[in-house]
């Protein structure tokens, strides 16, 4: 176990060296200009121009570039370890603001997965324990209007309904937990609904199939034919079933999310990850669209990695002996 | 004889499709006395498992349409109510599968599952329920039974798969097992083991089983009595000794010729041409009419009814019996001598 999981850390630094150089090469072979003309002023000198190019590393080849940033990022930086350089834009280091919005994002992210779960598990478990119901086509139906409602409008009509119209909930921004644990909840809320609206509908129409496949199986009769209560046959018998390929769903969906939030925070006006990697590519600033993909990439090698050995955990026929 | 732990009276089964009612079972009559073996031999989709998963009331899933007695010591189980067929389901009647790895809980240890289900019926603490499903792993023949009660399905051989299932199915001391090919998904070897086993624990516990196989070569070693199924009904029944010397029904004559005799000269296995007939729609008469040999035109005009021809034994064949004498039967019956 020990080596295997030796051996899946060292791929990841094999994925985050690829990663990190398709991000190089998409930056600079994108038609979208010199990023230094862009911090350089109006009607810069060239002069000027080249100090800023200096300034920002981008008077080396681009091999150079990417082999300075690998080395930085090894070695650290005049910032500190792990070195990921500053922000072009605001010329401040990437390093502490990254920590900063990865705790909104995971906390945006985790909260959002529990509830997802919360209510994709329960429903689908119903639905499946009376498929063709009215219950059963009722979720369907819900489900499939969150799944297809944008994420951006589910969340203005949020805001427009509960905080706007209702002022049930606070509006936007976000408080820390340590400050004020209610107000903390209070800001978290609409952002965890609106971003697990849509995965919960799709998890319970996944628990759904798979509890109607588990039910149907030999063992399942086996567990009636020896007079178990139904609760016990449905909970402890056909719910772990259906509920192993859901844990490696569920971790490559967190990880995804962790760099992909970008509708949600901006909506929410939450200082996050998506929404620092959505201006960084907009404004060509490669240090932070490095830095965000660089967490991305670590989250999803991480997190396949530990549904990997959860999933081991829960099957032991995958266990190695 | 005092009266049948098992009776079943003129069941149907008989599940909703869009062609129409498929009558799996339709008009079958069988018992068990306690203590016995009865074996049920037929073709697949003749009504054997359907017949027992419907005494488990198992079959609620797919809503057939049930009419009949299904009596267990006198009570119909179709009647009972859910709360006390659970306690039917385990304590009363045991049943076994066909193939065990599919019919255990992959990702749950052995020795839990046998333990749960002490646990449903009784009030017994966790460790107790733990010892009493190792003890009834060693009862089956299972060599260091507590450790392989840790162990999960998969590490298991087929066989061993198969003692699980059946440690679990007797642990409650039920008075009736059902075992439903127990022995097909088996290698030959372990086949003689299991039924070894099965017939060890009927001796010992005084249980009635119900030996249900694809083979009459299977239950001829087991099985006190015999009924042959044929889609959906009982074509012939009686002691197995007497099925087995004067098969009366050419469905059973059938099935002899294709089981291979030692000894006898070599001659070619016959096989029984053409397949069952549909479910949904069967032909008027006999049901094996169509591929009968010996087929005359009463055979097609009614349905025959089992008849009892004398000692037990019955068939539901019109063909006159004395026409029947000149069958040579093949597979010798070994009551007697198989005894382990």
């Amino acid at each position: 176990m020990g080596r295997y999981i030796l051996r899946r850390l060292m791929w990841t630094v094999v994925v985050v060296i690829i990663v990190t150089l398709i991000t190089f090469v998409i930056f600079y072979v994108l038609p979208s200009g010199d990023p230094a003309l862009r911090f350089a002023g109006k009607e810069p000198t060239a002069q000027v121009l080249a100090q800023v190019r200096t300034d920002l590393g981008l008077n080396h080849s681009v091999a150079v570039q990417y082999l300075l940033y690998l080395k930085r990022l090894v070695l650290g930086d005049r910032y500190g370890w792990p070195g990921l350089g500053f922000s072009y834009s605001s010329g401040a280091a990437i390093a502490p603001q990254l920590w900063q919005r990865a705790q909104i994002t995971i906390q945006l992210v985790l909260g959002a997965a529990v509830l997802w779960m919360v209510i994709g598990i329960p429903v689908g478990v119903f639905s499946a324990l009376r498929p063709r119901s009215r219950f059963d086509r009722a979720s369907l139906f819900v489900g499939l209007v969150f799944i297809s409602t944008p994420v951006f409008w589910l969340g203005l009509l949020m805001l427009w309904l509960f905080s706007s119209t209702l002022g049930w909930l606070q509006g936007t921004g976000y408080v820390a937990f340590t400050t004020d644990p209610v107000q903390w909840a209070a800001h978290m809320l609409m952002p965890w609904i609106t971003l697990s609206l849509a995965f919960a509908a799709i998890y319970a129409r996944m628990v759904r199939s798979n509890m109607l496949d588990t039910l149907g199986e030999d063992y399942i009769r086996t567990a009636r034919a020896k007079g178990l209560p139904e609760r016990r046959i449905v909970t402890r018998h056909a719910l772990r079933a259906s509920l192993v390929p859901i844990v490696t769903l569920l971790a490559v969906d967190i990880a995804t999310l962790v760099g992909g939030t970008v509708i949600v925070e901006t909506v929410f006006n939450l200082q996050g990850l998506g929404s620092w990697v959505l201006n960084g590519a907009l404004n060509q600033d490669l240090p932070v669209t490095l830095a965000v993909t660089l967490v991305a990439t670590i989250a999803v090698s991480l997190l396949s990695l530990v549904a990997d050995i959860l999933y081991a955990y829960m099957d032991p026929r995958v266990r190695p002996e | 004889m005092s009266a049948p732990l098992l009776e079943i009276d003129d069941l149907t089964v008989h599940f909703p499709s869009a062609a129409g009612p498929v009558r799996a079972v339709d008009g079958l009559s069988l018992s068990l006395a306690r203590g016995q073996t009865l074996g049920v031999v037929g073709e697949s989709g003749s009504g054997k498992t359907v017949t027992f998963l419907a005494a488990m009331r198992l079959l609620e899933r797919s809503r057939p349409e049930i009419h009949g007695r299904i009596l267990l010591d006198g009570v119909d189980v179709l009647t009972l109510p859910a709360r006390e067929m659970r306690e039917v389901r385990g304590p009363r009647i045991g049943m076994i599968f066909q193939d065990p790895l599919s019919a255990l809980h992959p990702l749950l240890r052995v020795g839990d599952q046998i333990a749960e289900t002490v646990r449903a019926h009784r009030d017994v603490g966790r460790r107790d329920a733990r010892a009493q499903s190792v003890a009834a792993l060693a009862q089956v023949g299972i060599p260091n039974a507590d450790e392989r009660a840790r162990q999960y399905p998969h590490q298991l051989s087929g066989g061993m798969r198969q003692r699980v299932m059946i440690a679990m199915a007797l642990i409650l001391e039920p008075d009736l097992l059902i075992a439903d090919e127990p022995t097909t998904a088996l290698d030959t070897t372990v086949e003689a083991q299991i039924l070894d086993i099965i017939d060890d624990l009927r001796t010992r516990l005084g249980i009635g089983v119900v030996l249900v196989s694809h083979s009459l070569a299977t239950v001829a070693d087991v099985a006190d009595t015999v009924a042959v199924m044929y889609a959906g009904r009982v074509v012939e029944r009686g002691r197995c000794e007497a099925v087995f010397a004067h098969p009366s029904h050419p469905y059973t004559w059938g099935l002899l010729d294709t089981v291979p005799a030692l000894g006898a000269e070599r001659s070619r296995l016959v096989p029984i041409p053409g397949s069952p007939p549909s479910l949904i729609d069967p032909p008027p008469g006999c049901r094996f009419a169509p591929r009968c040999a010996y087929r005359f035109d009463a055979c097609t005009r009614h349905l025959p009814e089992l008849v009892e021809r004398g000692g037990g034994h019955a068939d539901a064949c019109v063909l006159p019996v004395p026409g029947r004498g000149a069958r040579r039967h093949r597979l010798a019956p070994s009551g007697e001598e198989a005894a382990p």
